[in-house]
């Protein structure tokens, strides 16, 4: 699609994209640019020079254990924290959509946890989850089970995905109730005449006509899951224990400014700049789609 | 017939019910913040902690607002503002501007310029974190506001959304403006932005929210905690070995932090869903 009618002038439109383009080479293309370029070196242990390794620091890392381990770890997590959101927020939204009074009360309570900042999510479930003081490791405690993340490597994992999959039930849960709402009311209401029950209506028509924002939902979680969550485990688990909770985004930080390791550092900048132009052309391929129909 | 109508009236008050349930869920994690802030340490380091306020809420927040941890609170809340409304206000100018120009003029190297944007889409700043910190560095931008904010500016989301809404505006309206007389910096300031009220405000809610919401690039770019966000900066409250800022005075920064963009939320709840869903279009 492209404008019919457009202004002729030699320099005002370099000018109008000069701002945009100015910050995104600076501070997208050269950091771009430097970790690919310093992902194929390694540097001598004074830091006074480099030597080039090729894809050694790849080979490297892929031969590294802890960092196979840190993509299954991530995976765990992504999905967790994908499968737990948006199987809740869907539950709310089907909910909601049926109660015809007060729905719009209802949204207005679910949807402001979008706006606690990640880390912010992190600080409230390390509190109510401290071993020794937190409310729920201690009602956990009355009832026989030991709470204790900063040793038990399951636990930390569960915390992290509770307090990320927390943030992110606002978001799902006002997307799908927009799909359930977009749904014509008329296919519904056939259904319920030929006698089918409320739950078996929701599976055979309801969530097949959802199933777009469904998708949509999905790939937006996985790339929160996989980026937005380093907050959490950073206040929360920093990693641990024993690189348990270690996702490839907190792996990238910690290697490279905690180990000070600058060429692996770079070579899973890469690795993870290659997953999210995976995830993004996933995502608007999709998008393309949604705007036909 | 009536057995199905009063079937359908305890569905509605099971989803009711089932509502409810959720909400009070989802706000617990709030509530015993809440409850936190208002009590003393010693209620706090033996469980189980009270359930309900106590009497200390103004003393609490007026200690982290004044002392706070490495920095008052109230530092760290300005630093968060001038940071969030820097992103957002820089990040809507400078895209307007650029799909302005990718719309509405025809010039060289036109396609290219609007696929170097497109590709930022793809590169979160956690994603290439060390290379950015040090071009920062490099350009001496830590401990600074313009390091804080300028980083973080460059949106194709938005550049994108002014793009499609550009579209949608019809030609004729162009037609009409140039036969007036109008000039394209005339008729930008007369007619599209105008135009673009709404999506502006729309985005402006969800920009705020994500500006205020960084943690990991103030986490590397302010060193002087004079500079630290307060979203940042409540980390380096937490208790690590020698405890020295209580709970209490913690989670009292945890909702001074969190009340700004909640509040957005609430106010502006119309435009929060409308920017939101946009935004991901």
């Amino acid at each position: 699609m492209e404008k019919r009618v457009v202004f002729n002038n030699r320099w005002l439109p370099y000018l109008l994209v000069a701002p945009q383009l100015l910050v995104t080479l600076v501070f997208f293309f050269w950091p771009a640019g430097q970790a690919i370029y310093q992902s194929a070196f390694i540097p001598d242990p004074f830091g006074l020079s480099t030597r080039f390794v090729g894809f050694g620091n790849f080979e490297y890392l892929f031969g590294n254990r802890y960092y196979r381990e840190s993509f299954l770890t991530t995976a765990v997590f992504s999905v967790l924290v994908t499968v737990s959101s948006m199987s809740l927020a869907l539950w709310l939204a089907v909910l909601a959509d049926r109660v015809i009074k007060g729905s719009g009360a209802y949204r207005t309570l679910l949807i402001w946890p979008y706006a606690v900042a990640p880390a912010i999510a992190g600080v409230l479930w390390l509190f109510m989850f401290n071993p020794f003081t937190g409310i729920i490791a201690w009602m956990l405690g009355q009832m026989g089970y030991t709470w204790n993340h900063t040793l038990d490597g399951g636990q930390a994992m569960a915390l992290v995905v509770a307090a990320s999959a927390w943030k992110q039930i606002s978001y799902n849960f006002l997307f799908f109730l927009a799909g359930l709402q977009a749904i014509p009311k008329s296919v519904i209401e056939a259904a319920a005449i030929d006698g089918a029950s409320f739950w078996r209506r929701f599976w055979t028509i309801v969530f097949p006509l959802l199933s777009p924002t469904t998708f949509f939902l999905l790939v937006v979680n996985v790339i929160y899951a996989f980026f937005d969550t380093f907050g959490v485990i950073h206040t929360i688990t920093k990693g641990g224990p024993e690189q348990s909770t270690t996702i490839l985004v907190y792996k990238v930080f910690s290697d490279g400014f905690v180990g000070q390791d600058l060429g692996s550092s770079a070579a899973q900048s890469v690795v993870l700049l290659v997953l999210v132009t995976i995830l993004t052309v996933v995502q608007f391929r999709f998008i393309e789609r949604r705007v036909h129909y | 017939m009536s057995g199905m109508v009063e079937k359908r009236g305890v569905g509605t008050w099971l989803s009711h019910a089932g509502l409810i349930l959720g909400i009070a869920v989802i706000c617990f994690p709030i509530w015993i913040a809440f409850v936190a802030s208002t009590v003393t340490q010693a209620d706090l380091v033996r469980p189980p902690m009270p359930l309900l306020p106590g009497p200390h809420l103004v003393k609490n927040y007026l200690e982290a607002l004044l002392s706070g941890g490495d920095a008052p609170v109230w530092r760290m809340l300005l630093n968060s503002l001038v940071m969030a409304l820097g992103i957002t206000i820089g990040k809507i100018v400078i895209s307007i501007l650029s799909a302005y120009a990718i719309v509405y003029f025809r010039f060289r190297f036109r396609m290219f310029f609007f696929w170097l944007i497109f590709m930022t889409l793809m590169l979160p700043v956690e994603v290439r974190i060390v290379p950015t910190y040090e071009v920062a560095a490099n350009l001496g931008l830590l401990n600074s506001y313009t390091g804080l904010i300028l980083p973080l500016i460059a949106s194709a989301t938005a550049t994108f959304l002014f793009r499609q809404l550009f579209m949608t505006i019809p030609d004729e309206l162009t037609e009409a403006a140039r036969v007036d007389g109008a000039g394209p910096v005339r008729f930008f300031i007369d007619i599209l932005l105008p135009m673009s009220r709404t999506n502006i405000a729309a985005l402006f809610v969800i920009l705020f929210i994500y500006g205020w919401n960084q943690y990991l690039w103030p986490l590397l770019i302010t060193t002087d905690p004079s500079m630290n966000t307060v979203v940042m900066g409540i980390k380096q409250m937490l208790p690590t070995g020698d405890q020295t800022v209580e709970w209490p005075v913690i989670m009292a920064t945890a909702l001074l932090a969190m009340l700004p963009p909640v509040l957005v939320v609430f106010a502006m709840q119309r435009l929060f869903v409308k920017g939101l869903v946009e935004s991901e279009k």
